[in-house]
């Protein structure tokens, strides 16, 4: 009954949905083709943190959207067993930033138990995490693909569009590893939280079925003179200031991995062998930041057809503070980034 | 510190239990004894690389608990794992080509001592970080109360596990929800050098067990016929839908906590008393006492398990090192 009654209020939409909205509708969508599929995590009964699961209790009962006690440890080792024994668990976040109090189950058991078995096990599990920075204060704001990125044997994915997170998000399902899926705090749309000003922000998903592969990044605007990489709430940032500069005559063309690992580094050489140049733009704290590897491999692979040096823009190796005044001033932003593209060119 | 001696209780008569099942703790227990001891000289002959944590003088406790379980239930596994791992059945030549890092090791030779275990026997590989296992252990009882099999799982653990929270996290997860999990507290009175009177404010371990709502009970672990009992009726609550129950068997580490640790620490009236309480010798004993074993039966099983090690030493030696185009491999699952 609530399932129709959802399908309906869909229906009176334009399909014009915002990144929750379609991650939702791609969780039904898993929840009813797999029975092994479940939710577990904190206050998911009413939504979570961010609306993911809004509703889902009443469609799907206590068995398949499991709330949790605070435990975090708890629940992603209790997850990480039931996928061994076969089960298809989705682990949701109130913020990503709580995972760290369980990092030994993710650093040290979920991602090496394949391997050291020798294959034996398999983890299919997915991670529903609230990533950046929001106006709370270090505690709350960690880029927690940043953290994640060094280890071997997960994936990380990173979708900045609804069309996207919902296409993904099918995918992290039916994957047979650890999936991260980290979505930018201010891109959910969740009723009563800030959404970020652009205009991919919300935008159509169509009605039929489809998935989109992990690895496959997108060029999200198309462009000769630079080649940036952003993901994230920095593509939209990044999305916003190419409208800028196009007036200023400098073409930018975009790219989101989508995906950091695996990363579609061949879609990054191939833009750069056209442009030349190449600007790579993250939230996470730069001392080793995704960014640094897209870097590396970029040189390695296309330096012969650079014209200037990489560059990137990062949030410096500082926790992000609290004041808005100072929270903008360390995370990138439309102007730093429209800076950082002017330079590039006159370099 | 305070010395806490073995306190046995009087025998229990083995006359209601069936030969089969006294000689199968009595054959696992010697196993597991001749195991640890060749692994200790394989590893003094260099054949062995890295560390050994050798779990001789416990092999009651893991003997015991894994013969009341079926073949399918699942037991997680610790650091000190050979024994438990030997115990659920995985085979000792499949162990011992893991130590020396071979092909033909039950994790392929990617795992090693600390990691070793195999999912067709019901042992996960072993989780060597104390105190992640519980959880773990309770994920997979979840697994199994939902797809209704009647599976168990097993969830051996040390003393030291229960200071950590990865450990409460999982008690409290797996009483409320009611699943069918066994904590199962190998207690041998140290966490490396530090002894349990030292850090738990309490006389057993077992006693935590009420404050999440579940039963607990500490008992004599050197003795397989006690442990084998309780680990059953637990079993039997798992099984039932009546969820987990906490069982914590006192034993004691007969060597050190690994392979270069003399455990000058301990006194050494506590080593002897415990010693003297040796749970092989002890049990052989009482099998003797029963006109239904003979000392020729006994000597049988031990000659047959002396071959079988010299065969696992002999198997390990002989199979292929691992390719090394395979380290790569098994890191994601396609």
């Amino acid at each position: 009954m609530q399932n129709k009654k959802a399908n309906r209020s869909l229906k009176e939409n334009d399909r014009d949905l915002t990144i929750v909205q379609a991650m939702r509708e791609a969780l039904r969508e898993e929840m009813y083709r797999d029975q092994k599929v479940f939710v577990i995590g904190e206050d998911v009964r009413i939504g979570g943190s961010f609306l993911f699961t809004l509703g889902m209790f009443d469609e799907f009962g206590p068995e398949r959207i499991i709330n949790t006690p605070i435990s975090e440890v708890g629940f992603i080792g209790l997850a990480i067993g039931a996928a061994i024994q076969g089960l298809r668990p989705i682990v949701d976040f109130q913020y990503s930033d709580f995972l760290l109090t369980a990092f030994d189950q993710i650093a040290q058991q979920g991602s090496k138990l394949r391997y050291m078995s020798g294959g034996q096990v398999k983890i299919p599990l997915v991670f529903q995490l609230p990533t950046g920075a929001s106006g709370r204060g270090a505690q709350h704001a960690n880029s927690i693909e940043g953290i994640l990125f060094h280890l071997p044997g997960i994936k990380i994915v990173t979708p900045a569009t609804p069309y996207d997170a919902k296409g993904l998000f099918k995918s992290a399902v039916r994957d047979d590893n650890m999936v991260f899926f980290c979505v930018h705090k201010l891109l959910y749309g969740s009723k009563g939280r800030q959404l970020v000003q652009s205009n991919i922000s919300k935008g159509f998903v169509p009605e039929e079925e489809y998935l989109i592969p992990l690895g496959v990044g997108e060029v999200k605007r198309e462009g000769t003179d630079v080649t940036v990489v952003a993901n994230l709430l920095m593509l939209h940032r990044v999305m916003n200031a190419a409208e800028e500069l196009a007036k200023e005559g400098i073409s930018i063309e975009i790219i989101d991995p989508r995906t950091l690992v695996p990363f579609d580094t061949d879609l990054v050489v191939n833009s750069v062998k056209k442009t030349g140049r190449l600007l790579i733009v993250e939230e996470s704290n730069e001392r080793g930041g995704w960014g640094a590897q897209v870097a590396a491999d970029i040189a390695a692979r296309a330096i012969s057809y650079l014209d200037a040096p990489i560059l990137r823009l990062a949030t410096p190796d500082v926790p992000i503070p609290y004041s808005p005044v100072l929270e903008s001033a360390v995370i990138p932003n439309k102007q730093k980034i429209i800076d950082m593209i002017i330079r590039l060119t006159k370099k | 510190m305070k010395i806490r001696k073995p306190e046995p209780p009087k025998n229990k008569s083995i006359t209601g239990y069936e030969v089969n099942l006294l000689e199968e703790m009595y054959r696992r227990m010697y196993r597991i004894r001749k195991f640890e001891l060749m692994v200790n000289t394989q590893f003094l002959k260099g054949n062995i690389p890295g560390t050994i944590h050798l779990s001789h003088g416990q092999e009651a406790s893991a003997v015991g608990a894994c013969l009341a379980l079926n073949e399918d239930d699942f037991i997680t596994i610790t650091h000190r794992g050979h024994g438990q791992a030997i115990a659920k059945g995985l085979s000792t030549k499949s162990i011992m080509a893991e130590l020396f890092g071979k092909a033909t090791g039950c994790c392929k030779g990617k795992g090693g001592s600390l990691h070793i275990g195999n999912m067709s026997v019901g042992v996960l590989p072993a989780i060597a970080i104390v105190g992640a296992s519980s959880p773990i252990a309770a994920g997979m009882a979840f697994a199994f109360k939902r797809k209704e099999s009647k599976q168990i799982v097993c969830n051996f653990f040390g003393d030291g596990t229960a200071n950590k929270g990865d450990w409460h996290e999982a008690l409290n997860l797996a009483a409320i929800w009611s699943l069918p999990v066994i904590f199962l507290c190998e207690n041998n009175l140290y966490g490396v050098s530090t002894h349990f009177s030292d850090v738990f404010p309490i006389e057993n371990i077992a006693d935590r067990a009420p404050a999440y709502g579940m039963p607990g009970i500490t008992i004599y672990g050197n003795d397989p016929i006690i442990v084998y009992e309780e680990v059953l009726e637990a079993a039997k609550r798992a099984r039932s839908g009546k969820g987990p129950t906490l069982v914590e068997c006192l034993t004691y580490r007969q060597g050190g906590h690994k392979r270069d640790d003399p455990a000058t620490y301990r006194p050494k009236e506590e080593v002897d008393a415990w010693l003297k309480q040796d749970p092989i010798p002890n049990f052989r004993e009482r099998l003797l006492k029963d006109n239904r074993f003979s000392d020729e039966n006994l000597k049988a099983i031990e000659q047959e398990i002396d071959v079988e090690i010299a065969e696992a030493v002999e198997f390990a030696q002989n199979s292929p090192m691992l390719s090394i185009s395979l380290a790569l491999e098994d890191v994601y699952a396609e």
